[in-house]
């Protein structure tokens, strides 16, 4: 039976045992991490301040402390703006002048473009058959951006399902007092208006590839004709046709449309393989192979998006 | 052309279809979807990677029927694949480490959008690392800033609408600057794609012509994407954008998403400008100072902070501080070490924000270091993580920030004189303000505490959560332990990068 040790409180091992306990840290109140020394938990500290917290005295600190870091921001801002604007003006001096016939953009590649556009893509217009043939992968990463942005305004807008109804009735509420409810002079018109639009800008996408216009312009045109029958006639009648399912429908199989026709035109391409799309009789509203359908697909994603902004901005919901 | 060459087609087109299908899709699916989309991403660019070895040089490829200066193309090289394989292999250990939180935070009505999300994150990281065209590279660099808008915000509370917004200004800020260098750069060359541009770009600088819009040009590349990935001054949106949203998002868009533009600056540097006339013109100076200043100030403002995410995020600053000082050394051997901490800083930094998640969810959900004392008693595999994310950060052997340090310390000796000594200095004190802070929290979350504390309190990691944070820490190991290859693949890759 071994004494126990009388200076045994205190020393390494004592300390050691402790440690391995859990009752002891040697690093207590010597690490940066350390409590301030009134130990009060952090409920508590936030009820303290809460009892000491006095507006004006609150105001007057932030105006000291930020009115200071304003005016230098600001005026740090300005300067870096002029600054920017100096410099950018100061660089255009030197690039050759609009339409000099010299400049370096006038290159093989658009000379290439405009001279045998036409007989490689089939499209009259240069511009569709540039953004959707020659360089189709930027255009279906276009299209993605419209697809990501629509995916980015749902997660901001979209109401949850409790708040959804409290949102309706306010809505409707609002819409009493500030919005006309059926209103005749504006149904009349949307009745001639809503098919013009819409026909327009089916025309402008079908014919993109052989007019000014195509999948971008037509797109937000027929858009804008589905936004006014929104306006004119109220939700409740737009949502028989383009509801939720709709929307998700016709923009998952454009885009996969897109996606598999371009793949096939890329694999083709890239492993000089034959491909089966010819470009057509110029000037035929079938022709210059996938174009005119990749300008349908480019339509209907960017009508879905600015149909879908509308109406997420107004009802939190499509 | 065999089949092996058209599978970086297959990968970008892949993941761009994923997200399609995944839209009306419910959150299980898309989940799914999104989970075997990146693992034979991550296949296809092992095999690419193994096919580009073994031939040692790149090759483009067509993305239609019209050759080089007319239609869109991609080019694969070593250095490429290598960078597809990392992205996509930390990609799918950060979304399985914070799979469980996925579920909890986010409200099911947007769980597939997140998945969505990290599709066309995924495809854009895809095409930024493999086009050859300076225009696909704008459009995808929208992709990518719109998807990490939507993944700092998706967890819709207070702080992160604003730090969504915060990151927003700034982000397109840096688009617009870039944008505004493209439209130059296309004034005066005439070229979108990357190679003839270079080409068009030399004979203007041996021809003494347009001076001044080539230097414009190179600043506002170098600022525009320094801004989208936190150089140090304009470092500001990160600690909000990492800090708030779900763990799985703040690990790939810290360890990805600004590494996607570090990767397409350091791709022009090298297919566009010309590295050495890069260098020529004393840009790199300018990334060498903000570098070293990143790296000082962002670790001082870690030690700063109380919360461990912000200290984490902070140090996100202080490392693309480090990556920039390589750069900016102007050496071959400085771009290959920044390539390198791409990589290895990718891999530490997914794995300290998901074992980071582990710690604070079985402390209440509090990420303040009051709240996580003894945290790693109560969820042992995050506290071990924790640890090995810590101690690689710091700098210890056998693991990867090692190797970024040594190669970053090996690379300075072939910069400068001047350079060498203060990147040496700069490395010194770095690491030893990491040691500070990062050993505090270590201690910390080791914090003795009464043997009631020790038992969680809280959720417990689940068992897929558990796969991701251990293969992260195995991916931190074996960086550490066999960088060769990395190393010469990087080396290669770099030489027939140009």
């Amino acid at each position: 039976m071994s004494k126990p040790n009388p200076n045994y409180k205190g020393s390494a091992w004592d300390k050691f045992t402790r440690w391995a306990k859990g009752t002891y840290d040697p690093a207590d109140g010597k690490l940066e991490s350390t409590p301030p020394k009134d130990r009060l938990s952090p409920g508590e500290r936030a009820e303290r301040m809460l009892r000491e917290y006095d507006q004006s005295r609150f105001e007057e600190g932030v105006a000291k402390e930020i009115g200071a870091f304003q005016i230098i921001s600001r005026i740090f801002f300005v300067l870096m703006a002029v600054f920017m604007v100096v410099v950018l003006l100061y660089t255009v001096s030197f690039l050759p002048a609009f339409g000099d016939p010299n400049s370096p953009v006038n290159n093989e590649v658009s000379q290439r473009y405009i001279e045998q556009g036409l007989e490689e893509t089939g499209a009259v217009n240069i511009v569709t058959g540039m953004i959707l043939d020659y360089r189709a992968f930027d255009t279906f990463g276009e299209s993605c951006v419209l697809f990501v942005a629509m995916c980015c305004v749902t997660i901001l807008l979209r109401a949850d399902k409790k708040n959804e109804i409290r949102l309706r009735v306010r809505e409707e509420h609002e819409m009493l007092e500030y919005e006309p409810q059926e209103d005749n002079i504006l149904q009349q018109a949307a009745r001639i208006l809503v098919p013009l639009i819409v026909i327009f800008g089916i025309y402008v996408v079908l014919n993109g590839h052989i007019s000014p216009g195509g999948g971008f312009s037509g797109g937000a045109i027929i858009g804008t004709g589905l936004i006014l029958h929104l306006t004119a006639f109220g939700v409740g009648r737009t949502r028989r046709f383009m509801n939720e399912r709709v929307i998700k429908t016709l923009t998952v199989c454009a885009l996969t449309f897109y996606c598999f026709a371009k793949s096939y035109s890329f694999y083709t391409g890239a492993n000089h393989l034959e491909s089966i799309i010819t470009t057509g009789t110029p000037g035929a509203i079938l022709s210059a192979g996938l174009i005119v359908y990749l300008n349908i697909c480019v339509g209907i994603v960017v009508a879905c998006t600015m149909y879908s902004f509308y109406i997420l901005f107004r009802r939190g919901a499509i | 052309m065999t089949l092996v060459q058209n599978f970086p087609f297959f990968c970008i087109i892949l993941s761009m279809f994923s997200a399609i299908i995944s839209f009306p899709m419910n959150h299980r699916w898309a989940m799914r979807v999104h989970l075997i989309m990146v693992t034979v991403v991550l296949a296809l660019s092992l095999c690419v990677l193994g096919y580009t070895a073994s031939t040692g040089e790149s090759y483009t490829f067509m993305m239609g029927h019209f050759p080089a200066p007319w239609g869109n193309e991609i080019r694969i090289g070593v250095l490429e694949a290598l960078m597809a394989v990392f992205f996509s292999l930390i990609m799918l250990l950060s979304v399985l480490g914070g799979l469980a939180h996925i579920g909890r935070e986010l409200k099911n009505s947007r769980k597939n959008l997140f998945f969505i999300l990290l599709d066309l994150l995924m495809s854009s990281l895809l095409a930024l690392i493999y086009t050859n065209d300076l225009f696909t590279a704008y459009v995808f660099i929208e992709i990518n800033t719109i998807s990490a808008c939507g993944l700092i915000m998706i967890k819709k509370e207070g702080r992160t609408y604003v730090s969504a917004l915060r990151y927003m200004v700034m982000s397109l800020v840096g688009s617009s600057l870039f944008l505004i260098a493209l439209t130059l750069l296309y004034t005066i060359t005439g070229q979108l794609l990357m190679t003839p541009a270079k080409e068009a770009l030399a004979e203007l600088v041996a021809a003494g012509e347009y001076e001044v819009p080539i230097l414009v040009i190179i600043s506002l590349v170098t600022v525009g994407l320094g801004i989208k990935s936190g150089l140090y001054p304009f470092h500001t949106w990160i600690p909000d954008a990492y800090g708030y949203t779900t763990p799985s998002a703040s690990a790939i868009l810290s360890s990805l998403v600004s590494k996607g533009y570090l990767f397409l600056l350091i791709k022009i540097f090298y297919r566009v400008l010309d590295f050495e006339f890069v260098v020529s013109s004393q840009v790199v100076n300018l990334l060498f100072m903000l570098g070293i200043l990143g790296m000082i100030m962002g670790s001082w403002l870690a030690i700063k902070t109380q919360n461990i995410r912000r200290m984490a995020a902070f140090s996100s600053v202080a490392q693309i501080g480090y990556i920039y000082m390589g750069i900016g050394l102007g050496t071959t051997a400085g771009v290959v070490a920044a390539l390198f901490h791409i990589i290895s800083h990718g891999a530490m930094k997914s794995l300290l924000f998901i074992s980071i998640s582990g710690l604070s969810e079985v402390s209440d959900d509090k990420s303040d270091f009051e709240s996580l004392k003894g945290a790693g008693f109560r969820n042992k595999l995050a506290g071990v993580a924790y640890t090995v994310g810590a101690m690689s950060m710091i700098g210890m052997p056998l693991l990867t920030g090692f190797i970024s340090k040594y190669l970053f310390a090996s690379a300075a000796t072939t910069a400068l004189q001047g350079k060498m000594v203060i990147a040496w200095i700069a490395l010194a004190i770095s690491t030893i303000l990491n040691t500070v802070y990062f050993m505090g929290s270590v201690l910390t979350i080791y914090h003795s505490v009464p043997a009631e504390q020790r038992k969680p309190h809280g959720m417990m990691p689940s068992r897929v959560e558990s796969v991701g944070t251990v293969g992260l820490i195995a991916l931190n190991v074996g960086l550490g332990v066999a960088a060769t290859p990395v190393i010469q693949a990087i080396q290669t890759g770099l030489a027939i990068f140009g």
